[in-house]
């Protein structure tokens, strides 16, 4: 059977560090970047003699996550060792939640090109994370080093059901969920530092059928394009197995960046029986009803409805809402703006145009932009009028973000304005006809293309300040048009 | 309840212990012994109870989320085996 008549079954497994100050069970930093073994302490040591204390922001973070994606927060949920050795866990177990984890049976509903689909969430749980291992060129041969800034920093970890059935499909319920947890101020959704980190759960069956393949488990996922890039590559791999007669292994397989390969990580096999049990250190947690409706009752519009609000209030195409609404700075800012805007559509340009341009280009978020709404209304209000030109209203908008000063005074300082006086364009225009006499006897016989000679003269004039539905209106009434 | 030496072995191995021969053979029995008396429980009825999982507290205490100062690097690193700059330092790590 040829790759087509193979269906791919994918479930995703997040980790998403929360935007705590400090880590899940003591109070060291868990903030990214520092030195190495600078935010440690007896606790997320593993020294004898302590106990973990449970990081109240944590639960508030995991209940309003489990919320927003709908599922059953439990009103009790245990926390247990997952016992396995390795240099970057020090207690030789982690803290987590196993059988019963504090979030149950949720959805995250995504676009696919068939319309919407709904993704099952199986289950949300908290747990810390483990130190960070390094093998570069500080350490010599036969040696790794450890930093255990990182051990202790609480995660959300969310598995999805197999509801994913392409690797688009799966980028696109990434790309959801970060979206989601930006939005609730839980994650700051960086794959690249590791702070939303997926796993991928990929089994192939024949399409038709209802039995799920043997499935393997992906690593080393820190982009959307990995992740679409391993999942095809896995697929590929999954079905050349077995149309060579071959059985595919449960196994953890790691994406290798470089090779463009999946590859078995066999050490990883053994180690899979981890010995759970509840936690002695840590009863079971309660959560009370009044948190799960407070919380429920706080839960900011999240992305997808914000995105139809966007369509139906602004009357914005679906492409622009989406876009507009990724970010929730951006989706606020966009809506400070647009009483001020003459129209949505147009501000929605400017910000998908000029201002994304600009804010890449300095690298910076609209936090940081300088101008003000009302401002800014006052720029697409010029440009309404006729008073500057679009381009010149991109200078103008550069210059805003850059200093904050206000577009009239630009507009006059740098001599921007554009020139919409009849009297003094008709002027203008009369005067390069008369230059471009030939021009003018060439044109008029039928030689049309030499229409934007004319406008460019006339711009050259002018300096580039012409109104130009005044100057096109002036040169074909004057041309016999 | 007998343990089978392959058993004894798999969790020596998880546990990272080397046994020798006779010992796996001590533990397979002291272990069955063990999993014997546990096994005891089996017999009563415990539907109508709710499972117990800590015998103390009823709740988790929680902390407010506020950072306190860490261990200064050479405090953290003073029981290491070996360290190279502020990291701990151990075998290497394959893979």
């Amino acid at each position: 059977m040829p790759l087509s008549d193979f269906q791919p079954v994918i479930g995703l497994e997040v980790h998403a560090q929360l935007l705590t100050h400090s880590k899940i069970f003591c109070g060291c930093s868990t903030a990214f970047g520092a030195e190495p073994n600078h935010h440690t302490c007896p606790v997320c040591l593993g020294l004898p003699g302590v106990l973990p204390v449970l990081n109240q922001r944590v639960v508030e973070f995991a209940v309003r996550t489990g919320l927003a994606l709908e599922c059953t927060v439990k009103g009790t949920s245990v926390w247990s060792r997952k016992n396995y050795f390795y240099p970057d866990l020090p207690k030789g177990y982690q803290i987590t939640q196993y059988d019963q984890p504090i979030c149950e049976w949720g959805r995250l509903v995504i676009d696919t090109p068939a319309g919407e689909k709904v993704v099952r969430v199986r289950r949300i749980h908290m747990e810390e994370d483990a130190g960070k291992s390094v093998h570069d060129a500080t350490a010599s041969a036969g040696q790794s080093l450890v930093d255990l800034n990182r051990a202790g920093v609480p995660l959300l970890e969310i598995v999805s059901e197999p509801d994913l059935r392409d690797s688009d499909e799966a980028v696109e319920y990434l790309k959801s969920l970060r979206d989601v947890l930006m939005y609730l101020g839980v994650n700051d959704g960086n794959l690249e530092e590791g702070s939303f980190r997926c796993d991928a759960n990929v089994s192939v069956m024949p399409k038709g059928s209802t039995v799920y393949g043997q499935r393997c488990e992906l690593k080393n996922l820190n982009s959307f394009r990995f992740l679409k890039q391993a999942i095809e590559y896995e697929v590929a791999r999954q079905v050349d197995v077995l149309e060579s007669g071959g059985k595919v292994l449960q196994e953890t397989r790691l994406w290798d960046v470089n090779k463009g390969v999946t590859r078995s990580m066999r050490s990883k096999e053994e180690a899979h029986d981890y010995r759970y049990f509840p936690e002695p250190d840590l009863p079971p947690l309660h959560v009370a009803d009044a948190l799960i409706e407070e919380t429920r009752g706080a839960l900011p519009e999240l992305p997808r409805a914000k995105r139809q609000r966007f369509m139906s209030q602004y009357g914005l195409p679906a492409y622009d809402a989406k876009l507009l609404t990724a970010e929730r700075p951006l989706a606020d800012f966009f809506e400070a703006c647009a009483p001020h805007a003459p129209d949505a559509k147009k501000l929605s340009n400017w910000f998908l145009g000029e201002l994304s341009r600009l804010l890449k280009e300095e690298g910076t978020t609209v936090s940081s932009v300088r101008f003000t709404p009302t401002q800014l209304g006052e720029l697409l209000g010029a440009v309404e009028q006729g008073t500057v030109s679009i381009n010149a209203a991109k200078d103008v908008l550069g210059e805003m973000f850059r200093t904050g000063a206000a577009p009239a005074n630009i507009i006059a300082s740098k001599g921007l304005a554009q020139v919409s006086d009849v009297g003094a364009v008709e002027a203008v225009v009369d005067e390069v006809l008369a230059k471009s006499a030939s021009e003018v006897e060439k044109y008029r016989a039928g030689k049309k293309n030499l229409y934007g000679f004319f406008v460019g003269q006339v711009m050259k004039a002018m300096k580039g300040k012409g109104n130009p539905t005044l100057v096109n209106e002036l040169l074909k009434k004057k041309l016999g048009d | 309840m007998a343990l089978t030496l392959e058993q004894v072995r798999h969790v020596a191995t998880l546990a990272r212990l080397s046994l020798t021969p006779e010992e796996e053979q001590r533990y397979a029995t002291q272990l069955s012994a063990v999993l014997d008396a546990v096994a005891q429980l089996q017999s009563l009825d415990v539907s109508q109870v709710e499972p117990t999982s800590h015998a103390t507290l009823a709740s988790s205490l929680l902390r407010e989320d506020v950072m306190r100062p860490s261990l200064p690097p050479e405090k953290a690193l003073a029981n290491a085996p070996a360290s190279v700059g502020t990291c701990f330092s151990v075998p290497k790590i394959l893979e």
